[in-house]
């Protein structure tokens, strides 16, 4: 029988078996200051070294400001955080892009764009949305601190086998539809824990249709149904996307591995475990009503009555939710006004991202009581924008533009939410009070974010593009 | 590290599915760079009316005065869903939780319990609803989770859980994982002689 995509990548990094315990080669290991220093720390403590500086790149993303590049700008404990990343990676040799640098940026951002991750690596950092990198057809997944310190002194970690699941995406999408509604889709199919305990490899004309870009937003989500990893095959899309970029190989090395990439994918007569088809002309803008993503519905469809919801414990949660967001059963989410846009985060902060949002934004002003901002993912996604004059289009328009950053994705800066505060986001989880305390998260593709800022609720951007 | 064996105690009901990791520990909690010190703010934003943790909200299960004390936690479906941090298990074990019980776990949590001394046991639907209902019926119920057994008892109660070797071995054992590894550094330096150019 054949290999999935997966089973190739693993056994190519498969240093030892001890016992039932497998010991996996890391080729890739991303650090930010949150998940870091404890790590770091330890490895000082039982006096180890970091076995390979080379092989490890840090940024400065999560706790930074978006309006100033001072470290002290979000307050002491996180300027003590950055500081100390800073000291640890002078320390142990670790190539560091802080805020400042021309490369810096979100980790999951700048990555792919310096060419450092490529098909068939491994890739780990201390951040669950590091699947993102299997866009490339790279293993790459999120891990605790305690196995960002055993990367550190080991550049391996033990690793049981995931299940295989393939998700097929076949046809051609409807205009107004992306990969984030593809993405979003997919979780409200298989549920928010519907890949728990598997790697996902996305496949169908769908998927092979998508830039680099839109497949980092899809494989950067495969963490919200559960799954370990997110897995696309690469080909000549990514292949285009990888030959000009800084970091990847040159010359003879890059024939040897292209030649090499070009067989990375899973064989026809694979094996997954599980099978899951959507078709593309089927999918519609997506926009979450609930507290985790796979509670989602179209645009256009009334939110669900948790009555009609069979299973006791998703019924119980998706009354919780509705109470938590102050919505009902049976209402639209174009009659729900919102207070916030945020266009960012390692899902939807890319150049194409900020396109997409920019051509929407052209067309009005933000609407009165509406805070709109825009963070790029990096320094070179915000220098490219600019050139392109995007960031004269979304101030035109009212949003405020920002420094890159994780920003209100998550909020550990001051770009959070207050207490019953509506937000259409584009970044990926709809967590109780993960922009702020108390604050109401709806996910969403970067055109129906900035759709919504302009009309001051949901818009279906399919009404806009006709 | 020491070993978890056998744990005895009381637990708190938290009868929801997909407790996430921003509310086991909010965001504005990981800007610390120690590893202590979190089980104060264990599930802030359900536990605390105000933000600066004057006044605990009387309604949520920690803060009832018969679930004190309590080192084992029931939850449903999902336990630990969402992000990577290992600050979660940092919280929960420093608020003084020995053992997690709930239907299922997201990957990632479960892993950063095992590098912490944190047992987490999955058990089916049924017998949760047979745990819950006997701790809300009598919050001093004891609970005993025998981990070389691999058995929750609960009164006439048994229940077997599974969990994989070498976890088991290294929660038992209080083993240090990167030690473990390093004595394989032969092995590791084998390896990288065979890595290609490209992927150095």
């Amino acid at each position: 029988m054949g290999k999935t995509l997966y089973e190739k990548i693993w056994d190519a990094h498969l240093v030892a078996q001890v016992g039932t315990d497998n010991l996996i080669y890391i080729d890739r290991h991303l650090i930010h200051e949150v998940t870091s220093p404890q790590a770091f720390s330890g490895l000082e403590e039982k006096g180890r070294k970091l076995r390979c500086p080379e092989r490890t790149f840090a940024t400065m993303d999560h706790s930074i400001s978006t309006r100033s590049l001072a470290l002290d700008a979000c307050g002491d404990a996180n300027k003590l955080q950055l500081v100390t990343l800073k000291e640890n990676c002078q320390k142990q040799g670790v190539e560091l892009f802080p805020v400042g640098h021309k490369r810096q940026g979100i980790v999951h951002v700048i990555g792919p764009e310096l060419g450092l991750i490529l098909p068939g690596m491994t890739v780990v950092c201390g951040d669950s949305h590091t699947a993102t990198h299997g866009a490339f057809g790279a293993l790459a997944f999120g891990i605790g601190t305690s196995e960002v310190e055993h990367v550190f002194a080991t550049q391996t970690l033990k690793q049981g086998k995931a299940k295989t699941m393939k998700i097929e995406v076949n046809g051609k999408l409807p205009v107004g539809v992306t990969a984030k509604d593809i993405i979003l889709a997919i979780i409200g199919k298989i549920g928010h824990a519907g890949a728990t305990g598997y790697v996902m490899e996305y496949a169908g004309s769908a998927i092979e249709a998508l830039s680099m870009e839109g497949r980092m937003t899809i494989c950067n989500m495969s963490i919200e149904a559960g799954a370990k990893a997110g897995l696309i095959a690469p080909d000549k899309i990514t292949f285009d996307y990888l030959q000009d970029k800084p970091r990847a190989p040159k010359g003879e090395d890059w024939d040897t591995a292209l030649t090499y990439w070009q067989s990375l994918k899973s064989d026809a007569d694979a094996h997954f475990d599980k099978v899951v088809t959507l078709h593309a002309q089927d999918i519609k803008p997506q926009v979450t009503w609930g507290t985790n993503p796979g509670q989602v519905v179209a645009v256009d469809e009334a939110i669900p009555e948790p009555q009609s919801i069979s299973d006791p414990v998703a019924r119980t949660s998706a009354e919780k939710a509705l109470k938590y967001m102050d919505l009902k059963p049976g209402q639209k989410l174009s009659e729900v006004a919102i207070s916030h846009v945020f266009i960012g985060s390692c899902t939807n902060s890319r150049i194409e991202d900020l396109r997409e949002a920019a051509k929407v934004a052209q067309k009005g002003k933000v609407a009165s009581g509406v805070n709109a901002i825009v963070v790029p993912g990096s320094v070179a996604v915000k220098e490219q924008a600019e050139a392109e004059k995007l960031d004269s289009i979304f101030k035109a328009a009212g949003f405020d533009w920002r420094l890159p950053g994780c920003s209100m994705c998550l909020g550990m800066n001051d770009d959070i939410l207050g207490p019953g505060d509506r937000c259409a986001s584009t970044s990926n989880r709809n967590f109780e009070g993960r922009q702020g305390r108390g604050a109401r998260t709806h996910l969403v593709s970067p055109a129906m974010a900035a759709a919504a800022a302009l009309a001051g609720h949901f818009v279906d951007i399919r009404e806009l593009d006709a | 590290m020491t070993g978890i064996s056998i744990v005895e105690g009381t637990a708190v009901p938290m009868d929801r599915a997909n407790v996430d990791t921003d509310q086991i520990i909010p965001k504005q909690f990981l800007t610390a760079v120690t590893r202590a010190g979190y089980g104060k703010h264990l599930f802030h934003d359900w536990r605390y009316l105000d933000l600066h943790e004057k006044e605990p909200n009387p309604d949520f299960e920690l803060n009832k005065p018969e679930y004190q004390g309590a080192s084992i936690l029931l939850a449903r479906e999902n336990f630990g869903c969402g992000s990577s941090r290992e600050h979660a298990p940092w919280s929960l074990t420093d608020y003084g939780f020995k053992v997690v019980i709930a239907v299922s776990f997201a990957d990632i949590f479960y892993g950063n319990c095992m590098n912490n001394q944190l047992l987490p046991i999955a058990l089916e639907s049924q017998q949760m609803d047979v745990l819950f209902d006997a701790v809300k019926a009598d919050p001093a119920v004891q609970i005993t989770v025998n981990l070389p057994a691999q058995q929750v008892k609960l009164g006439d109660y048994r229940f077997d859980f599974a969990i994989e070797a070498h976890h088991k071995f290294k929660l038992i054992k209080g083993l240090d994982a990167i030690g473990e590894t390093l004595t394989l550094q032969d092995a590791i330096a084998l390896y990288e002689r065979s890595i290609p150019a490209w992927r150095e």
